[in-house]
């Protein structure tokens, strides 16, 4: 029988630009002691380690082998996932099947980055067909500008828009200590940045980071021995559609709008709206704090930019999103998707500090990457039916 | 745990280099065969994992050239993941999805063409940059080092292992899909060039293009529409130290993952109790070696790589979840060299230098 199955701890490193001190293994350490101490947990506890990364930005082959001193994985079940973006939240969802299959009770997920050490668009460059794609419309800047180009159009959307939902997730940071960007910025500060790939300016983006997260999985035989309110998993869905840029649908994001579909279906929820208490969403850069909110079914078409004007989306709006600052404030690449579970997680946990949105009944995170592809997973404080 | 089958599996012909075919050609190769042998339509299937490596691939993210060729965007998507590793490992994960309950089929797939890179150059990406990357140590380098040590220890000679080498491609002659299907001689082994001492060119399995997949499905669905489903067990993977920081003669990572499949799937004494065994051997010291580990050092040497094993054909990331494939087509009776009337098959599968992970698939007909 299928079990029920809870976040019950989590670890995140300090995540920086720049992480001189520690190596990838040192990094993966530092999250996985966390997540252990969090929990109370010893290395003897832990059934099994999943680990993801992208491999070509630290050009380590096999990483869950390479890290097996720090990842607490030696001589138990180890499993490498990498799906680009979408790693995180890949193992976020994979953490999830693995201890409702009944194979592992207790079930460490670590995902990390050095982007430090990367090429970071170079390599993602390589993830694009080497004869149609990777000449022309390749990297993740400039498939993402014609995304905005076409939202713009279709709706009017302005840079401003986008500009005011950068703005939010910045300010938002200020109140996560493991944030790596944590300066207030303004409309004018993001307009008037550096032009990246028309219309997505530097302040439009999301930084590059070195860190890592771990987060510990247990089924309802152990959960809330560890963790007295744990984050329950109510529902995952995952949709990588695309394997050429050239097939992707722009308008709206297919793979978050089916994902979303499967996900509240599964869960029960019908007015996500009114149903979800918060949202940490892998939105990358600004445009995406808008359209695809419209793509989660929370806004009609076009009607985004109204919701990030009126404060809904903010700290004691009406449904916060990215209350940690998000990914346009810190992106360790492989862990992004698995801190968004993190977080969630500390929200049902009522354990997130200067960030906590209040009550948090219901959560839920997105993951991104590949060739527009969502993850998604909702998190609720009842143990499921 | 709750019974699942094996209910369709497919493999591609593995050769030295596949010039006509992609990596998504491969594995809608294998996708829609292994469908096909399942009698399945894709849209009955339920979700998919696909396994594979960027490294080899030369692509990040190497499993969005292939998502499309799996399934991936069929009927409004499919839930997918992905990997790295050898296929048996993610079919471990493809296991889990149904166990979860949330489906009653999955996919996997597992492809490579190491024509199109340099698996030395690869495999030397393995090692610390820091510490280990410049001693020039590759997964050959490495498994010599390893063969050293478990020869020196087991007072075995280079002829003993050529001897592996003779039974292996005497055996993979009659399978279809071998990338070697020639008789050779322990003399032709041992003249045959160093690699690295005391590996020789046909110690070690050629290095191969190509795809495997298999469908593993619920009970209720694996009753209702399979006539011949070959039933899961036992599984278990276990992973150990890097190989700097272990005694290479032996496999702690590799009894452990035995003794726990075997404990799922209630054997004592495995010679007895398994009919017939697929192992990924890469070289032909690592049969003896996995054997021993496997409890089934004394297993008679006809049910061991009835396909001639790694040694007749090697696809990285495909070789693990090939030994799932040769092992069900035993139980079916379909296999190349069949071993007589078997009731329960082992596959093993390792990932990494030395075998540095193992997995461990016990399957059965009843």
């Amino acid at each position: 029988m299928a079990k029920r199955v809870a976040i019950v701890a989590t670890g995140q490193t300090e995540h920086a630009a720049n992480r001189w001190d520690a190596t990838g293994g040192e990094l993966i350490g530092e999250a996985v002691r966390r997540a252990l101490e969090d929990g109370g947990l010893r290395r003897e506890d832990i059934d099994g380690v999943i680990v993801g990364n992208m491999d070509h930005f630290e050009g380590i082959n096999g990483v869950e082998h390479w890290s097996i001193d720090a990842n607490g994985g030696l001589l138990k079940p180890v499993l490498k996932l990498t799906t680009g973006g979408t790693t995180g939240s890949t193992l976020a969802v994979a953490g999830y099947h693995l201890v409702a299959s009944g194979l592992f009770e207790r079930l460490l997920v670590v995902g990390w980055e050095k982007n430090s050490e990367s090429d970071t668009t170079g390599a993602i460059t390589t993830a694009f067909d080497p004869v149609w794609d990777r000449l022309v419309f390749a990297g993740a800047v400039s498939g993402l500008a014609v995304e905005a180009s076409v939202y713009m159009r279709r709706f009017g959307v302005t840079e401003k828009d986008a500009a005011r939902a950068a703005v939010r997730d910045r300010r938002h940071a200020l109140n996560n200590p493991h944030a790596h960007l944590r300066k207030e910025i303004s409309v004018s500060h993001v307009l008037d940045s550096p032009m990246l790939a028309d219309p997505i300016k530097a302040l439009d983006m999301c930084p590059r980071s070195d860190g890592a997260c771990a987060v510990v999985y247990a089924s309802e035989d152990a959960a809330e021995k560890i963790c007295p309110r744990p984050a329950w998993i109510l529902a995952t869905a995952t949709r990588h559609l695309y394997s050429y840029l050239g097939d992707v649908q722009l308008y709206p994001l297919k793979s978050l709008e089916a994902a979303s579909g499967e996900a509240y279906r599964k869960a029960g929820i019908r007015e996500p709206r009114k149903e979800i208490d918060v949202m940490e969403l892998y939105t990358p850069y600004s445009f995406a704090n808008l359209s695809w909110m419209e793509a989660l079914g929370l806004a009609g078409p076009g009607q985004a930019a109204r919701l990030i004007w009126d404060g809904a989306t903010d700290m004691g709006g009406e449904l916060p999103v990215n209350p940690s600052g998000g990914v346009l404030s810190t992106n360790p690449i492989g862990a992004t998707g698995l801190i968004r579970a993190a977080e969630c997680a500390l929200q049902i946990m009522g354990r997130a500090g200067a960030r906590q949105v209040p009550d948090v009944q219901v959560a839920l995170s997105t993951g991104f990457g590949g060739c527009m592809w969502s993850d998604l997973l909702i998190y609720g404080r009842h143990k499921p039916a | 745990m709750e019974r699942v089958a094996v209910i369709g599996v497919a493999q591609t012909v593995f050769e030295a280099r596949k010039e006509a075919e992609t990596y998504a050609d491969l594995v809608y190769e294998v996708a829609d065969q292994a469908l096909k042998d399942a009698g399945m339509d894709i849209s009955e299937l339920g979700n998919i994992v696909t396994a594979s490596n960027d490294f080899l691939d030369g692509r990040t993210i190497s499993s969005m050239a292939v998502g499309d060729a799996a399934g991936a965007a069929f009927g409004g998507g499919l839930n997918i993941s992905t990997v790295e590793g050898d296929g048996a490992f993610a079919a471990f994960y493809g296991l889990s999805r149904i166990l979860s309950g949330g489906y009653s089929t999955t996919l996997v797939t597992a492809h490579s063409k190491s024509s199109e890179g340099n698996p030395l150059l690869i495999s030397n990406a393995c090692f610390d940059p820091v510490y280990e990357r410049a001693l020039g140590l590759d997964f050959i380098s490495a498994a010599a080092l390893q063969a050293r040590v478990y020869m020196e220890r087991r007072g075995l000679s280079e002829r003993d292992l050529a001897e592996v080498v003779r039974l292996n491609r005497a055996k993979g002659v009659l399978n279809p899909h071998a990338q070697v299907r020639r008789e050779i001689s322990i003399s032709e082994v041992l003249a045959s060039k160093p690699l690295a001492p005391p590996i020789r060119e046909l110690d070690a399995g050629p290095l191969s293009d190509g795809a495997a997949a298999v469908i593993l499905a619920g009970e209720d669905f694996a009753r209702r529409r399979c006539s011949n489903p070959v039933w899961i067990e036992g599984v278990s993977l276990c992973a150990d130290a890097r190989m700097t920081d272990r005694q290479l003669w032996e496999s702690a990572a590799l009894r452990k993952a035995a003794q726990a499949a075997y404990g799922m799937a209630g054997i004592a004494n495995p010679s007895d109790e398994i009919d017939v065994a697929e192992i990924y051997a890469a070289f032909s010291y690592q049969e003896p070696l996995w054997l021993e580990e496997l409890g089934l050092g004394a297993m008679d040497k006809s049910r061991v790589n009835p396909s001639g094993g790694c040694l007749c054909a090697h696809a990285l990331v495909s070789a693990g979840l090939v030994r799932v494939i040769e092992a069900v087509l035993q139980l079916r009776g379909k296999a190349a060299n069949p071993a007589p009337e078997p009731r329960r098959a082992l596959a093993h599968a390792q990932s990494g230098i030395c075998g540095q992970s193992h997995c461990v698939w016990i399957l059965g007909k009843n």
